[in-house]
This record gives structure tokens, sequence and C-alpha cells, in this order.
């Protein structure tokens, strides 16, 4: 009863509360969140963007001003470059990646839990994905091309290939380093195999797997891209190449731009749906 | 009734030179409650593993009425040293677990699981995730789990070594209670002389290398404290005290003697 009572009288006496709020006021003007540091990292670089486009130190063929790049944006949202808008070949784009994701989540994920789970199925699928993993997939779209055509099929197969085998590994591993314990309580709690998949070992993967979504996301972006500069009609990576093309410098910047944009929105809506399906992930249990 | 049957059990991990369990024989049956009790590396859990099926042994024979036990089932039930609840699900869910793996409908799984949970009392935490709760809490989460099923025979590893002093005595005088109610052979392990002395009405001295049986006494303070007697009586009798005392002198004799090998 003292202790608290002394503290308290103490208190205004020396005055250690006003001194220690004050301190910490200090602090906080001097102190940036990361967030803040982040933004004005971009708010400098767009600044310095502007500034050599607008003393004119750099020419426009080579970098246009923003505000010629945001003309264009509006131009080509509502008039299009070669022949479709820019939403037209956003939407070329994100159906080759959203195709090739939902085939890839529906064959690796199983693929995945077979490898981690069971001796055979590792033995057959290791080395197959082992093998082909390492090799660029721009480096095999030729033989795509051969065997599938040109037409839409082999970009989604293309990608489909770059996303299944970081999402199949991670899901292994996942499924190999699930906790022996909870496997056990599980088993004695009278769970079937079929159970035992369901309520323990995916759920336990489920971090890993959505690690494994981020990645090969991320890989089946830059191969879209990349495959849509090589071979295709519409799509942005079709947009950029053909503007390159003709020196068409603000809509190369443009569609650079929304390219990075597109990844960054997936990346942080990975996240958002990591931390809703896995909120226990990362926490101490 | 339940009647678990051990005889002449020997295991021995793949690659390893010495067994871990040489020519375990032992009976379990209703009423009874069996403590392990022994040092590190003695094969205690070894043994609860070869129970619960998780492992099998290289020699021997475990039979549940006279049925082989082959693997891991729902009639055994087990209460592990580290919780092992599943942070997806909340704790009602962790309770139920074990009935909605069996088909219970949810209505009435969920019913069984809050009265459990009670019956711990862990009641108005059902919808808590796991990783709110202490180390005690989880516990009981585990013990509420195992208990909800209803269980031909119950292992616990260990269940309550992670637990502060007086939640520790709690959960033992419960343990008796649903022991005392169910008559359901339980099957304990622990390195906690008091509680092995305290809850056993047949304690097993294990010693190591290879893991073996010492001794093996017969009590009654559990199925006192049962009839009414109360814990703290119990434990300042001399006879407990003597027993203890019994205890810790072969516990500790067993130790310098593995102290002499090694030197």
């Amino acid at each position: 009863m003292s202790q608290p009572q002394s503290a308290r009288v103490s208190d205004p006496l020396i005055g250690t509360s006003p001194t220690g709020r004050t301190a910490a006021a200090q602090s906080r003007g001097f102190h940036l969140s990361t967030r803040t540091i982040s933004v004005l990292t971009l708010i400098f670089l767009l600044a310095i963007w502007w500034l050599v486009t607008a003393l004119e130190w750099i020419e426009p063929l080579f970098l246009p001003p923003p505000s010629a790049v945001l003309e264009k944006a509006w131009l080509l949202m509502t008039k299009g470059y070669m022949e479709s808008t820019l939403w037209q070949h956003l939407d070329a784009s994100l159906q080759r990646i959203g195709l090739a994701l939902g085939f890839a989540v529906l064959t690796a994920i199983p693929v995945g839990i077979a490898i981690g789970h069971n001796r055979i199925a590792r033995g057959i699928f290791d080395p197959l994905i082992e093998f082909y993993r390492p090799i660029p997939p721009l480096a095999y779209l030729p033989l795509i091309v051969i065997w599938c055509g040109i037409g839409e099929f082999s970009k989604v197969l293309l990608i489909y290939l770059a996303i299944f085998a970081p999402i199949a590994i991670a899901t292994a591993t996942g499924v190999r380093t699930v906790d022996t314990a909870k496997v056990r309580a599980a088993q004695s709690l009278g769970a079937s195999r079929w159970q035992l998949i369901r309520h323990v070992i995916v759920p336990s993967a489920l971090p890993e797997i959505l690690t494994g979504i981020r990645i090969g996301l991320g890989v089946g972006w830059s191969t879209l891209v990349a495959a849509e500069l090589i071979a295709a009609t519409s799509g942005l990576g079709f947009m950029v190449q053909s503007a390159a093309q003709f020196l068409v410098t603000d809509v190369v910047v443009l569609g650079i731009l929304v390219i990075a944009l597109i990844a960054f929105a997936m990346e942080m809506g990975l996240r958002a749906l990591q931390r809703k399906l896995v909120p226990w992930h990362g926490q101490t249990h | 009734m339940a009647l678990l049957q051990l005889e002449r059990i020997c295991a021995q991990y793949p690659g390893a030179a010495q067994p871990v369990l040489s020519d375990i024989s032992l009976s379990l049956g209703p009423q009874q409650l069996l403590v392990a009790l022994g040092p590190s590396g003695s094969g205690k859990t070894s043994l609860l593993n070869l129970i619960a099926g998780f492992v099998e042994p290289s020699a021997g024979r475990i039979t549940l009425d006279n049925v082989p036990v082959k693997g891991p089932s729902a009639e055994r039930g087990v209460v592990f040293q580290d919780d092992a609840l599943l942070p997806w699900q909340d704790v009602l869910a962790n309770v139920a677990f074990g009935l909605e793996l069996a088909g219970v409908p949810r209505a009435e799984r969920e019913a069984r699981a809050r009265e459990m949970l009670a019956l711990v009392d862990l009641a108005g935490f059902e919808s808590r995730r796991i990783w709110q709760l202490s180390g005690g809490q989880k516990q009981r989460v585990g013990l509420a789990r195992a208990l909800a099923a209803d269980r031909r025979v119950l292992l616990m590893d260990e269940p309550f070594g992670a637990l502060d002093a007086f939640t520790r005595v709690q959960m033992q005088e419960l343990l008796l209670q649903v022991w005392q109610r169910s008559a359901k052979p339980v099957f304990l392990i622990t390195h906690d002389i008091e509680e092995a002395v305290f809850l056993a009405t047949d304690l097993i001295l294990l010693a190591p290398n290879p893991g073996h049986i010492v001794e093996h006494l017969k009590l009654d303070f559990g199925q006192r404290y049962s009839a009414g007697e109360s814990a703290r009586a119990i434990k300042s009798d001399p006879q407990f005290i003597e027993t203890r005392e019994h205890v810790l002198e072969r516990v500790f004799s067993q130790r310098r003697a593995i102290q002499e090998q090694r030197a």
C-alpha cells in the first residue's frame, strides 16, 4: 500500500511524469515512422524526376516529364494505344496471370502435399521440379511456342510452369515441417489419413503455402511481362515493347509504372490475406 | 472395462546401439492410476509412445482388452507435455476436435466441449484463441480435449510439468476427481516425486540404460483423497512422507550408480 502512495505523492513534487512526457514528445518530433520515410523517398524521387525534366536537362525522348506521362495515361485510358485501351492491355495481362495462378494453386498444392507426405510422390516429383525450376522460363518459351503455337495457351502455360514450382516446393516444405506433436495429438483423437491432412497438415502448412504463392506470383508476373515482350498482340508487356519500337517513351514509362503498381498491389493483397488467414503465424504459443 | 497389458516389451530406435526399453511387463486396469517415474533417459516417454501406438515395440506385445494395439487410436487418449493444441481453432473447437473427427453433430459436440471446459475451470474461454492463453490454461484445454471423447485409457506425458505450483496442485486434484468418477485406467508420466506418490495407485520406478522397471509400489494416497481426505492432510501424513523419502532415496541411489558407472 505504501509504495504506490509514495509514488503518487512524489510525482508532482519531482515531476517525473511531466519530464517523461516532454522527453517522449521530443523524441516523437525527431522520430519518423518507417512508412513516412518510405513515402518521403518516393516523393523525393518524383521531385527529382520533375526537376530534371522541367529544367530540360534530359530530352523528353529519353525521359518525358511526369505531366506528359499523366496526360498519356488519361489518353490511354480513354482512347487507347495500338487499338486497345490501357484497360484492355491490363485486362489481357491480368487474365493470363489469373488463369495460370488458378491452375497452379489447384495443382501445385496437392502435389506439394503429396511430396511432403508420401515417399513415392517425393521420388516422382522432386527430380522433375528440381530439374525445370532453375531454368529461366524464357529459355523454354521457344519450345512451348513450337509445341503449342503463339496463342493464349502457350503464354498461360509458361506462367503456370513458372508459378507451379515455388508453390509446390513451399507446400512440401510446410508439410514436412508440421509439428509431430500436433500430428500425434490428432491421431490419438482418432483422425484418419484424410482428416489429418485436412485438419492438421494443410492448416499447419498454410503460412508456407501463402509464402509460396507470393513468390510464385512475383516470378509469374515478371515471366508474363517478358513473354508479352516477345510474342503477343495485347498486354502490358506488348504495350511497352511496341511503344519502345516507335520511341514513344511516355507510354513506355507509363507501362513500366503500371506493371510495378500491379506487382505491388498483388504483394500487398497477399500479405493482407496472410494476416487474415493465418493470424497465429508468428505468435509465440 | 478396459484392461491394458504390456508383455515383455522392448524398444529400440533405428541405428541406436542400446535399446531404450527392455523387458517391460505391466498391466493397467480400471480403478488404476499408474505413474511412471524416472530420470530423463529412462524411457518414460518412449513407453507412453508405445502404448499410444506412435511407435512400435521391437519385441513383446501390447494389448487392450486382449486386442493388440496397432497404431494410434481414439480409444487411447493422450495429454501431451507441450499442449499440442491447434492454433487455427479456438478453444471450444480444440476441445470438440476429437468428437468432430468422430462425426458428432456440431450442437452435440459443442455442448459436450462446454461441459469439459467447465470441468477444467475454463468456462467463458470458449472463443479465445490458443495463443491468448497462459501455459496452465493451454494444458487444461489439452486435458479437456482428451477427456471430451469417451476414452478407454488416458495417457498423460508430464501433463503438469509446465504449470506453476498452485495450478499444478489444482490440476492433480482435478485429475483424481475425473479418474475417480470415470474409473478409467490412467497412465501418467512425471519427474515430480511428490506428484507421483500422491496420484499413483501403482508407482513404477524406471532406471535408464536400457529403461527397465526397478520397483513397483502399490499406493493408496490418491484413493484416500478421493474418499474425502484433504490433500494437505495426506501430504503431511508420516506414511506419505516416508514413502516419498523412500522413492527419493531410490531415485538418488540410481543416479549415484549411473555416475559411478561413468567414472
